[in-house]
């Protein structure tokens, strides 16, 4: 399982890294590999708000359907296409397949940087 | 007494032996004794196979089986191929079960798939689900799926079919989604009204084509107005007519739902039916119901399987937008062999028939007095308004045999035909009618 | 080959005499321009097609069909001759009401066995399918309590171990759903429920015998401390083969129940359908009933319920499924009912005692009509899944069970033999289900690679999902 360097990381396995005044999301290496082939992924809209904790996606496998919780509370202001189009590159490539850019960013989660997001892998194994 | 229980008396008590139990009280023995019937059911005794068919056959027989019929409303009388019947009895169709294991399943996926593809033919819409219950059910998932987050209220014609108004209503109810029916100008949806209605709200519109009275309703200019509003689009159509009448697709529908009933199913006092409901793929994840898909094995072989799950009640539980799991599947394959039966020129003659039977009728019944309530076009139901008592005229009419319009109120009667009535029989009705004063 | 692919332009069959009046004129604006692509075919060749497809379809006519939960008995011949009978198919659902007394008998008769059988004073045969009168009970239950302007109660108990549908219908019907774990014994935790109940509480829906096929022995105490706080209690009727004749759940504390008249009654699945979903109550809940009531004794008529909570779906529901299930219960008759009952259950322990000893069973105590294994041991030692063990039992002839359900069981295979089988069928499986255990150990590559007798090995399952292909697309 892989851990990128440079990002930061939830407990429900969302990586985070900040780009000057915008955020950028997706999900860890260890989500993706939990869910299993994914088929779907729904997104939300530039413009929606979203709240920490909160579920901003829907992500689906054959056989199950999980949320995705914002590590952020914001706005959106970017959506990535291509995960649309094309969800199989989470599972292929997590740590380039970002899923929304969030703006006015005015919460976290509590965030994890990699070796402390490795550790804490270890303690679910 | 019957039975379908293989095991004799003694062979159960061996098998109850075999595993440690000396009697069914002793197997049962877990259960507590307080919630036990202390006593035998009251229903009558077990009877023989004779018996059951002797008892049944009177039932039957105590329903009046009419020659003639005028009446739809909602269950028409059309013709039905032998094959439908043939096809649908086979028992590996009837005895089978939802295809979940679908290497052992792809009779009925394939069939299913065929299906879909058929209904989306009849629509021109993109994707079609494995069916719903019936006609009534599927417009009410429909509204359903239209549902937005900012978007929660249905604007529905007053002119559906009654119970299929009824049930939008009940699910409605059920789910908090808000409800206004749009009154009727002339046997046709008030489109003024529709007009003043349609506000950012709205999350769809729901008519019927031909509606409840028959008539075309100007279902292309009520899409324009619903889509410049925002709002989803959804035509509930009769299949038979989409023989010779514009597609949902081309009317400008969004979902199309309706009654398969009319395509080789039988009247059976209601039921079983089937809901057909397609729409376009842009919205296809919103679609409730199973939906069968192509794809293929290791080696490369076609096969089918029920897809796009996620969607559905056993991956999504709560948060899933219906909790249908199942469908009409042995009432669709009757629907695909029937259409493939009938084939795109008998589908169109179907259709053609009807309106001319229909429209034959409404001109020998206004000779008689029995004047067209509306001046719009119509397709195989029309309304006739007359001084002679609906319930006196039908009353004649089902003493010879024949079972005539459904009764709106004392003065209007809905009429139908279908390809099964022949002049005669119209003419014989006419004749009838006349006499009675 | 698709029967899109059969077709060949200019071939059909000749079903329409022409047309005796003059042809009547489609307004130009409705005028369908779009061309239909509906197959031309020869009756031979579309009957043979269906013959085709037919042989790659099984039913339990071909053979053992344990689906567990799903009651996949014997479908009587003389059910389906009944339900063919031109009294029944031919009647117009409008017709005069002295027309159809006849029909108004089959369905009072049909509800006055079910609610005896049940222990409920009401029914209503409208609804299609289980989900459906899911839906119908919860309706009820949102009812009563908007009756007695009681506004708090938003909230539907559901065990974890229940069906999928049970939360999607509580949804359906704007309900919150709260989720109560199951014990250890796969029972409702009774700890668990207290810290649930309280006054925003609408009911509870619960199967017993539960998903695991355990009847739940704290059932009374169950549903009173639901009544106690308010609620109401919802049967789901899904494992009433289990106990019919011998539990009433009207006995047991329960309000609302639905059943599956093609689970419990009989009638043929169709490969997902049409069934019966009849929706019972007790008294103090019949105002709200759906649809139409049957009332009457020599004349019968329908009377819709004073405070009903209008219609679930066209007319009167899928008549001919009743007309079935009344054939079948008259044959079975007071004393049949609970005979199938037991031998449900006695099939169903007698496998799972002939299985014990190598499979591990989820709950190692006496089951009622089904029980439940989970191959979690046997995946780790030998990599065998619960599903190369389903795929490796169509290579043996034999329809697998319910896999992966309940989801609280891992690696879940659940059997529910029916009583329809005979001791031979039985020992038959149970052999072929030892076989597999020893292939597991020997040679698990090969259970892998199951089926390989089919028509089609496993199929991508991703890819239909990925890139959905629903429809035939014309050349």
């Amino acid at each position: 399982m892989s851990v990128k360097e440079g990002l930061l990381y939830t407990k429900s396995h969302e990586w985070v890294k900040e780009e000057g005044d915008v955020w950028v999301v997706g999900l860890s290496d260890y989500a993706q590999s939990e869910l299993g082939d994914l088929v779907f992924v729904n997104l939300p809209e530039e413009g929606d708000e979203v709240k920490v904790g909160e579920s901003f996606s829907e992500v689906e496998s054959v056989k199950a359907v999980s949320d995705v919780y914002s590590p952020l509370s914001g706005v959106v202001c970017g959506v990535n296409e291509e995960v649309l189009d094309n969800p199989a590159s989470i599972n292929g490539a997590p740590y380039d397949s970002w899923m929304i850019r969030v703006k006015d960013v005015s919460d976290k989660a509590e965030l994890m940087d990699a070796a402390a997001y490795e550790a804490y892998l270890k303690t679910l194994a | 007494m019957g039975k379908y229980v293989p095991n004799t008396e003694a062979e159960q008590k061996a098998m109850l032996s075999e595993i440690g139990f000396s009697s069914f009280d002793e197997l049962f023995a877990h259960v507590p004794e307080e919630v036990k019937l202390k006593k035998e059911l009251d229903i009558p005794s077990g009877l023989s196979e004779l018996e059951v068919r002797r008892d049944m056959t009177k039932l039957a027989e105590k329903n009046k089986i009419f020659p003639l019929i005028f009446r739809g409303a909602g269950a028409y009388r059309h013709f039905i191929p032998s094959i439908v019947k043939s096809v649908i009895s086979k028992e590996n169709f009837l005895t089978s079960y939802t295809p979940y294991q679908a290497e052992t399943s792809q009779g009925v996926l394939q069939s299913i798939f065929e299906y879909q593809t058929m209904i989306c033919d009849l629509t021109g819409m993109d994707v079609s689900n494995a069916s719903v219950y019936d006609g009534a059910t599927a417009a009410a998932e429909a509204v359903a799926m239209c549902r937005e987050r900012k978007r929660k209220k249905a604007l529905v014609s007053s002119l559906m079919q009654p119970d299929t108004l009824e049930t939008v209503k009940t699910y409605c109810h059920g789910n908090g989604m808000e409800l206004e029916f749009i009154p009727e100008k002339d046997g046709l949806t008030d489109i003024d009204y529709l007009k003043a209605h349609l506000d950012p709200s709205i999350a769809c519109v729901l008519i019927q084509h031909p509606n409840f009275y028959g008539n075309l309703e100007p279902a292309r200019q009520i899409a324009d107005l619903s889509h410049e509003a925002g709002a989803k689009y959804i035509m509930s159509v009769n299949p038979i007519s989409l023989g010779i009448l514009k597609s949902p697709k081309e009317y400008g529908a969004d979902v199309a739902v309706g009654d398969g009933q009319p395509l080789g199913l039988s009247l059976a006092f209601g039921g079983p039916y089937l809901g057909f409901m397609a729409c376009l793929d842009k919205i296809k994840r919103n679609l409730p119901g199973r939906i069968v898909g192509q794809t293929n094995d290791k080696e490369g072989r076609i096969g089918y399987v029920l897809t796009l799950q996620a969607r559905e009640q056993h991956i999504r539980r709560e948060k899933a937008s219906s909790n249908i799991c199942s469908n009409q599947a042995l009432c669709a394959l009757a629907v695909a062999v029937y259409l493939s039966a009938v084939g795109k020129q008998g589908l169109r003659q179907a259709a053609e028939l009807s309106t001319a039977k229909a429209h034959y009728m409404a001109k020998e019944l206004e000779k008689i007095g029995f004047r067209p309530a509306y001046k719009a076009d119509f397709f195989h139901e029309f309304v006739t308004v007359s001084e002679t008592p609906s319930e006196k005229a039908l009353a004649a009419l089902e003493k010879q045999g024949i079972l005539g319009g459904y009764p709106l109120d004392e003065k209007r009667i809905l009429w139908c035909c279908t390809e099964v009535n022949d002049k005669r029989g119209i003419d014989e009705a006419v004749q009838i009618l006349k006499e009675v004063k | 080959m698709l029967i899109f692919e059969k077709s060949r332009a200019g071939r059909g069959c000749t079903l329409f005499p022409p047309c005796d009046v003059e042809p009547a004129a489609v307004p130009e604006k409705d005028k369908r321009e779009l061309e239909l692509h509906l197959p031309e075919l020869s009756e031979t060749e579309i009957s043979r097609h269906y013959t085709e497809l037919a042989k790659k379809a099984r039913g339990v006519n071909d053979g053992f069909y344990p689906l567990g939960s799903c009651t996949m008995k014997y479908n009587p011949k003389i059910d389906e001759d009944m339900a063919a009978l031109p009294g029944f198919t031919e009647i117009h659902p409008l017709q005069p009401i002295s027309t159809v007394q006849g029909c108004l008998e089959v369905i009072q008769t049909a509800e006055k066995y079910l609610c005896e059988i049940t222990g409920m004073d009401s029914m209503t045969l409208q609804p299609a399918a289980g989900a459906h009168g899911e839906f119908t009970g919860i309706m009820l239950i949102k009812a009563y309590h908007e009756s007695r302007n009681d506004s708090k109660r938003k909230k539907i108990i559901i065990p974890d171990s229940a069906h999928g549908t049970n939360p999607a219908s509580a949804t359906m019907a704007d309900f919150s759903v709260v989720s109560v774990p199951s014990g250890p014994d796969g029972c409702v935790d009774l700890e668990k429920l207290k810290e649930v109940l309280g006054d925003d509480i609408a009911g509870l829906m619960l199967t017993n015998p539960n998903t695991v096929g355990l009847f739940d022995k704290n059932i009374l105490e169950i549903t009173k401390l639901v009544h106690d706080c308010g609620g109401l209690n919802y049967y789901d009727g899904a494992n009433l083969n289990a106990v019919m004749g011998v539990v009433k759940p009207g006995d047991m504390g329960f309000d609302v129940i639905h059943l599956n008249l093609h689970k419990t009654f009989s009638t043929p699945h169709g490969g997902g359908g049409p069934g019966s979903g009849a929706v019972g109550c007790k008294a103090f809940l019949a105002d709200f009933l759906p649809s139409l009531m049957v009332v009457g004794e020599k004349e019968k008529h329908f009377e819709k319920p004073k405070k009903s909570i209008g219609e679930m779906k066209n007319f009167y529901g899928n008549f001919l499924v009743v007309v079935r299930a009344l054939a079948y219960i008259k044959t079975l008759g007071k004393e049949g009912v609970p005979e199938a009952c037991h031998n449900a259950v006695l099939n169903a322990n007698y496998m799972m005692d002939k299985l014990k000893d190598i499979y591990t069973m989820a709950y190692d105590e006496v089951c009622m009509h089904e029980f439940v294994m989970s191959l979690e041991d046997l995946k780790h030692k030998t990599g065998v899944s619960a599903m190369d063990i389903a795929k490796a039992l169509l290579d043996n002839g034999m329809h697998p069970p319910t896999m992966y359900f309940p989801l609280i069981v891992h690696e879940a295979l659940m059997i529910e033999p029916t009583e329809t089988e005979s001791k031979d069928t039985l020992d038959d499986a149970i052999r072929v289900y030892r076989m597999l255990y020893e292939e597991a150990q020997k040679n698990p590559e090969k259970l892998h690679e199951a089926p390989v007798t089919m028509p089609v090995g496993r199929l991508d399952e991703v890819k239909a999902a990925r890139e959905p292909v629903l429809r035939y697309e014309w050349k």
